[in-house]
């Protein structure tokens, strides 16, 4: 294996994002999810005669801000461009988008991977409408157009071919995710393809100036899917020049089941898409002015977050970079945190259980619906002993689900920690009393049974005693 | 004399007066129609005689309550078939929209129907305007009013037709390159291309969308300011319009051209132009020198690269344009195909004439990538020279006035056979609308064959009340053109 080369991975992104307007990007229908097919239409996005685009002032507001926090210099006479190909799922048969004059140029990212900071070129960002949607409907026999998605405005944000590895590409992404999420331009789901990015890859060896041929990899679906099909790529191109094959430029599609990658029919890949500029749409004229605006409209971003968490709270770097990932998190965070006056367990809440329950729903950090106020009454119940911890964490999944006023909730349920201690030696007497053989166990050594008597008095006090107090005065019982 | 042969001003007036009823003003168009059709076909669609009475009784009502008080309020009128009219085919002349029924009206007939107009049909037209004969259109051609055996000029042949015919009073057209005032020189007709962004495009089916312009077609010049002045308004739905300071065209009619600067350029009465033309558009020129304009001559230059320019810039706005008749959400689909390429290459091969074809291959061809920049960018850099010689121009004049068309009508069946020649016959017309300027073509008089003549007035940006005031003061010079259909309306 001596006279094994070394290569390197050469990759640049493609990332669209669908941008949380109301409006679609050329007309006045809803760019709402989950409608009847074909009913957040007008002739507009279904390309009917004599219908004309007029732009959504709201998309240029959202793609400057996204050039803003990326570095990038805004073009002060933007236009769009017509880019043409025929598919039913384009009503009009061309795009219209931005290829001469895009809205944003030059920028860059920061990510930090093991530590060591890297800066990632942004190559431009330019505005564009999203297509609709084939349905093969195997009944028919047919496939099915839906355009309730076309229409809808997208940002695709160009990196240069500056990462070298799937963690670059990763922490790339997690850094644009969470700076659009955070500008409120998008909710950035990959797994609902309102963030979807296209990997272009080629491999060289280790000191080589020129790039080696680059493929281009469509289909990819999640930060799992993006590193295999990078691994998967890169060794599939190095195979091909270990075996004195050619790499050829292609568009390829990734297979995240079969964990492969193979090429896309060639027909919809002759490309020539004839761009021009649009005639139906003026110049964008941004001006300075314009741009002030939307600066001066910037949220605090992640990173200043992150530092002032720790600064205010004390919280570590690791609690605070989790808190700080998604906005909506961390918005809770500190409203919570001030209401209640306990920013640790209010954290706790926010890292542990609702991590947990995000998962078990397979919902993203951007979709809680609870308030708030509910989290920070519930720290209170918790912190005046009113509740206790499995409590508490019972109450937060109803917190969770269906924001529940936990102090409403404890109180109709009966919940309130019972810490009479008359109460619960009376208790805990009748459970000694019935459980003799548990109390020999105790008495011969086996500590262990206490676990029992302690599940017993639980049980009978409906979940409800301070299991501090159970454990000392059964501890005390039985020590008699 | 018939209702038919008064100008819309005219007619509206008598409506407004109450001599004549909204109904009979929709016969007489109806009858008219009725007793023409066979020779002329003007029109694609004829509406419903009992939907247009409907209408016509609707707007009497309103005009009787008072709720319409504008000049066109009950008057009939004509569409282009490339104008969505909501609930009427809009086949743009193709048969691949000929079952296509719009669910909106275009802005420009909306307007009009907001000031009480009644919508008797759709004009014949060259297929997607392509064409300057009204020949390419699906549906066969349409007859000059002048002579049968003559084409009535294109792309608003059909409109031309039925106003020259006296079928109606007025119609609306469009103009990407002449397809208003061509026709209008050949059929003795008036009309104006306004300056771009005064008229919407929406519901207007785009040819070339960067010089694509509706307009009037009338008998006359001041019913072309009154109608203009009611379709005429910024619209949000078309990005593209613009707010006008103003809107007052009727007003400039009577202003005289006492002092008004007409160049005429050199350019324009070179080879190729007609002897006959020549001298009928030279002896207005003379009228309106009579009537107190200074006129002089100048040289305008690169006229010769306006047609080069003009086609490759259309034809490449057309190609993209055109892309969405594609047999997938309307219009005419192929009976048998196999997969979706087949479907669309069939579908789009069958329902596209040979014009329209050709244009859209020469577009595309522009567009590829490795001729972008050699035709297309070129083009546009072209067609900013020209610019700039109209703006050097209108430095000095206030209209610039030459011929409309090279020739007078052609015979029909002659002019398809060789495009290149047609494309050539469009010269005079292409440069104004490249350049966005208004241009008007009102007739000055018939040759000896019997044919009109257009003579053409081409203003700076905005500035139509010039063309009004040159045209109106020629005209009253002038005095009334009639061709055989619309003495033939007269003598009934």
């Amino acid at each position: 294996m001596s006279g094994m080369k070394q290569y390197e991975t050469v990759i640049g992104l493609e990332v669209h994002v669908e941008l949380a307007t109301k409006t679609k990007i050329f007309c006045g229908c809803s760019t709402a999810f989950g409608g009847a097919p074909n009913t957040h239409t007008c002739p507009v996005c279904t390309g009917m005669p004599g219908s004309l685009p007029v732009l959504n002032k709201q998309v240029v507001n959202y793609a400057i801000a996204v050039g803003l926090a990326t570095n990038c210099d805004i073009t002060r006479k933007c236009k769009f461009d017509r880019k043409n190909y025929f598919y039913p799922d384009n009503p009009q048969n061309y795009q219209i988008s931005q290829l001469y004059y895009p809205i944003c140029r030059n920028g860059h990212v920061d990510i930090t991977v093991n530590g060591s900071q890297k800066s990632v070129g942004i190559h431009e960002i330019h505005m564009e409408e999203d297509a609709g949607k084939l349905i093969h409907d195997n009944w028919l026999d047919a496939s099915l157009v839906d355009y309730n998605r076309s229409g809808v405005p997208l940002i695709e944000i160009v990196s240069e071919p500056d990462m070298r590895s799937s963690e670059e590409v990763i922490a790339y992404l997690e850094k644009l995710r969470t700076t659009i999420q955070y500008l409120g331009a998008s909710d950035c789901k990959l797994q609902e393809g309102s963030m979807r990015a296209d990997v272009n890859l080629s491999v060289r060896e280790v000191g080589a100036k020129q790039f080696g041929t680059r493929t281009e990899m469509k289909n990819i679906n999640s930060f799992k899917a993006i590193a295999h099909a990078i691994a998967g790529e890169t060794q599939r191109q190095i195979e091909l020049l270990e075996d004195g094959k050619k790499v050829i430029q292609e568009t390829r599609r990734w297979d995240d089941n079969k964990g492969a990658s193979f090429p896309m029919r060639s027909k919809e890949d002759a490309k020539d898409y004839r761009y021009f500029p649009e005639p139906d749409l003026p110049p964008i004229v941004i001006s300075q002015e314009w741009i002030d605006r939307i600066k001066s409209r910037e949220p605090e971003f992640k990173e200043e977050k992150q530092a002032r968490y720790q600064k205010e709270f004390g919280l570590t770097e690791y609690d605070a970079d989790i808190l700080t990932d998604s906005r909506k998190i961390a918005e809770t965070f500190e409203k919570a945190a001030a209401i209640c006056g306990n920013p640790k367990k209010t954290a706790n809440w926010l890292m542990d259980d609702t991590m947990r329950l995000l998962k078990d729903h397979s919902m993203d950090p951007e979709d809680i619906r609870f308030s708030p106020e509910h989290l920070a009454a519930l720290v209170k119940l918790t912190d005046s002993n009113t509740i206790n911890s499995s409590v508490a964490a019972e109450v937060f999944e109803k917190i969770f689900t269906d924001d529940i006023d936990p102090d409403k909730y404890v109180e109709e349920h009966g919940l309130k920690q019972v810490n009479d201690a008359g109460a619960l030696e009376e208790t805990i007497r009748g459970i000694v009393a019935a459980n003799p053989q548990s109390v020999a166990d105790y008495k011969a050594g086996k500590k262990k049974a206490i676990g029992f008597l302690v599940g017993q008095t639980m049980k009978a006090m409906k979940g409800k005693a301070n299991p501090g107090m159970v454990n000392q005065i059964l501890t005390r019982l039985l020590e008699e | 004399m018939s209702l038919m042969n008064l100008t819309a001003v005219e007619l509206g007036r008598k409506i407004r007066a109450k001599e004549v009823s909204v109904q009979e003003a929709a016969q007489a168009s109806l009858e008219s129609i009725d007793a023409k059709e066979d020779r002329l076909h003007s029109f694609i669609t004829r509406i419903d005689r009992k939907k247009v009475l409907a209408r016509a009784d609707e707007v009497q009502k309103k005009i009787d309550a008072g709720e319409l008080t504008g000049p066109l309020a009950g008057v009939p009128v004509a569409i282009k078939d490339n104008m969505n009219t909501k609930g009427v085919l809009t086949s743009a002349a193709s048969h691949i929209l000929d079952n296509f029924v719009p669910r909106f009206s275009a802005t420009a007939v909306e307007r009009l129907e907001q000031a009480g107009a009644v919508v008797v049909g759709k004009t014949n037209m060259d297929e997607f305007a392509m064409g300057s004969t009204t020949e390419t259109s699906y549906f066969g051609p349409t007859a000059n009013p002048f002579d049968t055996a003559r084409v009535p000029g294109g792309s608003s042949g059909g409109s031309a037709a039925a106003v020259s015919g006296a079928e109606v009073p007025y119609a609306l057209g469009s103009d990407t390159g002449g397809s208003i005032r061509q026709p209008c020189a050949y059929c003795g007709a008036t009309g104006i291309k306004p300056t771009y962004g005064t008229v919407s495009r929406y519901g207007l089916i785009a040819y070339g969308s960067s010089l694509d312009q509706i307009g009037p077609i009338a008998k006359d010049v001041s019913d072309c300011a009154a109608i203009l002045e009611t379709i005429a308004a910024p619209d949000e739905k078309d990005s593209t319009s613009v707010a006008r300071d103003s809107y007052a065209f009727t007003k400039s009619l009577t202003q005289g051209v006492k002092g008004l600067k007409i160049g005429i350029p050199r350019d324009y009465f070179g080879d190729g132009l007609d002897p006959e033309v020549r001298q009928k558009v030279l002896a207005a020129a003379d009228v309106l020198k009579s009537e107190g304009a200074i006129v002089e001559e100048f040289d305008l230059s690169l006229v010769q690269y306006a047609i080069p320019a003009y086609y490759l810039i259309a034809c490449a706005e057309a190609s993209s344009n055109l892309e969405r008749f594609d047999g997938v959400k309307y219009g005419y689909r192929t009976k048998d195909y196999e997969e979706l390429h087949q479907m669309y290459k069939k579908t789009r091969s069958e329902g596209f004439g040979p014009e329209v074809r050709r244009r859209i291959m020469l577009g595309s061809f522009v567009l590829s990538s490795g001729y972008y920049d050699a035709y297309y960018l070129k083009a546009l850099r072209t067609k900013a020279l020209i610019k700039a010689a109209f703006d050097k121009a209108f430095a000095r004049y206030d209209v610039i006035l030459g011929p409309v068309a090279p020739t007078t009508a052609p015979k029909m069946n002659s002019s398809l056979s060789d495009p290149l020649k047609m494309y050539l016959s469009d010269v005079y017309t292409v440069s104004v609308n490249l350049c966005c300027l208004p241009g008007l073509s009102l007739p000055c008089g018939l040759a000896s064959d019997g044919m009109p003549v257009g003579l053409q007035l081409i203003g700076d940006c905005f500035r139509e009340d010039n063309l009004f005031r040159a045209a109106y003061a020629y005209e009253q010079a002038r005095g009334p053109i009639m061709s055989p259909f619309a003495r033939e309306e007269a003598e009934k």
